[in-house]
């Protein structure tokens, strides 16, 4: 399809902007004016919403269908929650109105923090963080401050992560200025203990964890973790990607975390916007609440609610404001949907993904033979040893069933990796319906592979070519000389698709 | 009950436990150990139904005022914009709002066009050769840049200038320590930055920040701030409105190395501050060195235009700790949003609100010195949208007063900066009329000095 544009015709428009009589001209110095406009894309406003709409239809989101994602937790989005974030004493509300008049946002916030220390088992809550990764980055600057508080800056370097982490992890601890120490997996899918042990000491900062970790397992061993951090002086932090496997049975806090951040727009139903908004509330012991970011939504002594920004031992800021409010509306009013009834939600997401794990245990390789939490990653390996089908190939066909590909390639110690992540939305009708697609593309593999190598054959394209991508860098519209939606296809025959 | 939520029967729960090959539910927690489960309900306020929903949230949106219940001049990074109502249509089209991060392609078609669009018109306005697909927003891009400057020039210097918004500033120190980076801050002289002393304290450094227009509204000598940060060896980060490059210069044109802003003034709704997109902008030479996500162009296997996420070995699911950043989850749909928006504008729009911003702020001015006797307080530079006045008296209790009165006049600059105590903030955009403004200066002619 065209791009905005290329719809452009010079003249066209879709704003009127107010033009008042009798006002000063606008004036400015003749350094500082622009000298030639933007190209921006000149179309009536009907052709614009057409434009988007057709983009639309070339996009699947879980509204469209089933979209197991690996630790993405794609669930349904409520739709009550847009409509209040929509209203107009939020979505209009200036982050610098005085507080007095900004009661029912500041309710609202604190309100959710006491809900997410509640469901996370920990003290104080900041929910300033905009995503995950920014969460882990914030939560890595409250260690740096915990040590250098305690005078063991310089001593405390070392940040542990297993080889399960997502990659967030790891590019955090280098943002925040510590060193990484990587520990391995053991048979049964859990930390290596040993390992653990051995790499863990007065160096020792704090220990990054999933869990349940990236292969859907809940790690039987983490009081004996738990014991052999604390036991050295250092600290624990979960990342919260994998919450929905646990609300109400098991909380971080319990099992001996020290901070954690929660992904809003997992577990509880912010919609993902194609890549973001996000949020990362971080929720952490009584020790470590002096360094949160300010300003901190408090509860005033006559019942009032208040930005407090006297917090002297504070990290700082991790982004503007109070964080991102709208996210905060449409959490809030999930959570208030289920209340106590959260444990119902992660004991149905964690019974859909065992019995969809049932159903493809015999057709997939499943490196780990346990009971799986939330979710659970098979491997394409035998399809690929005996048939040269590979995991993306998988992924790709399943394109044709209508069906959102799983997370592929993930967690790396799994090889041709394929991370199944149900979420408790779905009939168990569309469970099904995903199965014996899954089960017909593992026939195909050795009937039909070339059905898969070419797939996908029902989307708006074919399979693209992401190397080509790298290589030619075409990062913007080139106007006069771009490249049309038609290009000569003689050229890319002999460019095959080479995967990613 | 099932909750509305959910979607399995009794019936399915009873078949899939048997597929499972379990006799219950807590079975499948059968991994996790005794000591670390809760062992109670959880103490939250029982489950509501969707009416009751949203009576109760509602009621906590009646509790504030809003920039439509209030006539309000309240600015200071965060600007009362029109939305127009086709940014709505497209936000709330569930194939956008609903997608995960366009990982699969074939899935994403539109998101990815939508996101190279948008890298398209980033580049437009700012005169820069690649955008990334969003940051969270205009303070933490600019944290960002630092980190691209520490790695291109091999310095740990970071030089921002106090008329640059405190926010910006507070984040950027925030990340500084795990950047190895230390933050000089140049001071302003009568409302702007003197480009010979950014020139002494660009020495050495891996960038210069600044913002234009500044935080106090008015427009900084910026080719010449530029062109000191060139002469230093120092990346010229400028922090710009995107709305006001309708009729200022695009600091590509005077040699910014990397531009990025606030993108909420254009296509989002303030939100008690976010969740919005902060943009990012740099020239060619960066291009691998850019944190986030980046889309590009390329065919698929049967020669059709297609767009992928690419330039994926910067990113942390693959350098993980040796990424250009950890960032993942970006501001993809408040990006859409601003795609939307500057559409809508194009670029006749976008210079006639520019404009049109520039006249009613001149208006205000003259009309806050005539009727209520208030001088801006940097009268010899230029200004946009926003402007600072003296109010003779501490500047939060002219706002309560005023907020008496039904205007909120503006923003206390005495919260952010030393001396400016009886110091107002005026932010005009093209929400406000004549008559409001006439309005507003009838109140502070009330409530000021």
């Amino acid at each position: 399809m065209k791009l905005l544009f290329e719809r452009s015709q010079p003249g066209r428009r879709a704003s009127a902007i107010p033009r008042h009589e009798g006002l000063p001209a606008p004036e400015l110095p003749e350094s500082l004016r622009r000298s030639e406009p933007p190209r921006l894309p000149e179309v009536s406003e009907f052709e614009l919403l057409r434009h988007f709409t057709e983009l639309s239809t070339r996009n699947f989101g879980v509204d469209t269908g089933f979209y197991p994602l690996g630790s993405c937790t794609m669930k349904y989005n409520p739709r009550i929650n847009e409509r209040l974030a929509a209203l107009p004493g939020f979505a209009l509300l200036h982050p610098l109105q005085e507080e007095d008049a900004a009661q029912g946002a500041l309710e609202l916030m604190w309100r959710l923090q006491e809900i997410l220390a509640e469901v996370t088992g920990l003290d104080a809550v900041s929910l300033q963080p905009a995503a995950g990764s920014q969460g882990e980055l914030t939560g890595l600057m409250l260690v740096r401050a915990h040590f250098a508080a305690r005078g063991e800056t310089e001593q405390r370097r070392k940040v542990v992560i297993p080889d399960t982490a997502h990659g967030t992890n790891p590019a955090s601890v280098t943002m925040a200025g510590f060193e990484l120490t990587h520990v391995k997996t053991d048979a049964r899918g859990n930390i290596d203990v040993d390992d653990l042990r051995a790499n863990v000491d007065e160096h020792t900062a704090a220990l990054m964890l999933t869990n349940p970790s990236t292969l859907g397992l809940f790690d039987e061993n983490i009081e004996e973790i738990e014991r052999i951090f604390h036991g050295a002086g250092a600290l624990m932090y979960y990342d919260g990607a994998n919450l929905n496997a646990v609300c109400g049975i098991s909380r971080p806090g319990d099992m001996g975390f020290d901070i954690v951040h929660i992904n809003l727009h997992k577990t509880f139903s912010q919609p993902h916007g194609g890549g973001g908004p996000g949020g990362g509330p971080i929720a952490v012991r009584k020790l470590l609440e002096p360094y949160l970011p300010v300003p901190a939504v408090v509860r005033r002594e006559d019942g009032g609610f208040g930005l407090d920004y006297d917090r002297p031992q504070t990290i700082g800021k991790v982004r503007g404001f109070t964080g991102p409010f709208g996210v905060f509306v449409r959490s809030y009013a999930f959570m208030r949907m289920y209340g106590p009834r959260l444990r119902e939600m992660s004991e149905v997401a964690v019974l859909n993904a065992n019995y969809v794990l049932a159903r493809l245990k015999d057709a997939y390789e499943l490196p780990f033979d346990r009971l799986c939490m939330h979710e659970f990653v098979l491997s394409a390996r035998a399809l690929k040893r005996e048939h040269g089908v590979t995991a993306l190939d998988v992924a790709k066909r399943l394109m044709d069933y209508g069906f959102h590909p799983p997370t592929i390639y993930f967690p790396l110690i799994v090889p041709e990796a394929l991370m199944i992540e149900p979420t408790e939305t779905e009939t168990k009708e569309t469970l099904d319906a995903f199965c014996e697609a899954m089960l017909a593309i593992a026939r195909e593999a050795a009937e039909e592979p070339e059905l898969l190598h070419e797939a996908p054959h029902a989307r708006p394209v074919r399979r693209l070519d992401e190397v080509r991508a790298a290589k030619q860098q075409v990062l913007k519209y080139a106007f006069a000389e771009h490249l049309g939606p038609e290009a000569p296809s003689a050229s890319v025959a002999a460019e095959a698709p080479k995967g990613v | 009950m099932t909750h509305p939520y959910l979607a399995l029967t009794d019936a399915d729960r009873d078949e899939m436990l048997r597929t499972v090959g379990v006799g219950s539910i807590d079975a499948l927690f059968c991994d996790v150990p005794a000591g670390v489960r809760l062992g109670r309900e959880l103490g939250l306020e029982p489950a509501l139904s969707e009416q009751e929903l949203f009576d109760h949230v509602a009621e906590l949106a009646s509790r504030n005022a809003d920039m439509g219940s209030e006539l309000s001049f309240l600015g200071a990074g965060i600007y009362d914009h029109y939305v127009p109502a086709v940014v709505d249509a497209v936000l709330q089209r569930g194939e956008l709002l609903t997608a995960y991060t366009p990982y699969q392609p074939e899935m994403s078609q539109g998101v990815l066009q939508a996101i190279f669009e948008y890298q398209t018109a980033i580049c437009e306005l700012t005169g820069m050769d690649v955008s990334n697909a969003s940051g969270y927003d205009g303070t933490t891009v600019t944290a960002d840049a630092c980190f691209i400057a520490k790695h291109a020039t091999g310095r740990t210097k970071i030089v921002v200038t106090e008329a640059t918004s405190p926010q910006v500033r507070q984040v950027v120190k925030t990340y500084a320590p795990g950047f190895g980076l230390e933050i000089v801050e140049v001071p302003h002289r009568g409302g702007t930055t003197d480009p010979d002393d950014l020139s002494q304290a660009a020495e050495d450094a891996a960038a210069v920040i600044f913002q234009q227009p500044n935080f106090f509204g008015c427009l900084e000598p910026a080719p010449e701030l530029a062109t000191a940060a060139a002469e230093a060896g120092a990346l010229a980060v400028v922090h710009a409105d995107p709305l006001s490059l309708g009729v200022l210069e695009a600091p590509g044109r005077y040699g910014a190395a990397i531009v990025l802003g606030e993108g909420q003034a254009a296509g989002n709704f303030p939100s008690y501050g976010g969740p919005h997109y902060g943009f990012l902008a740099a020239r060619e030479a960066f291009v691998r060195r850019m944190p986030g996500r980046i889309v590009g162009e390329t065919l698929d296997a049967a020669g059709q235009r297609g767009y992928v996420l690419t330039l994926q070995t910067r990113e942390q699911h693959i350098r993980r700790e040796k990424a250009t950043s950890n960032i993942t989850t970006n501001q993809t749909l408040l990006a859409l949003g601003g795609l939307v928006y500057l559409t809508w504008l194009g670029p006749q729009g976008l210079r006639e609100l520019g404009e049109t911003c520039l006249s009613l702020a001149a208006y205000a001015k003259q009309r806050l010195a005539e009727r209520a006797g208030l001088e801006p307080l940097f009268a010899e530079e230029t200004t946009f949208k926003e402007f600072a006045v003296r109010v003779g008296r501490n500047a939060r209790e002219v706002v309560a007063a005023a907020r008496e009165r039904g205007v909120h006049p503006g923003y206390a600059l005495g919260r952010d900066y030393q001396g400016m105590d009886d110091v107002l903030l005026v932010a005009v955009t093209e929400r406000r009329t004549p008559d409001e403004i006439d309005r507003l200066a009838e109140v502070l002619a009330e409530v000021a000095s």
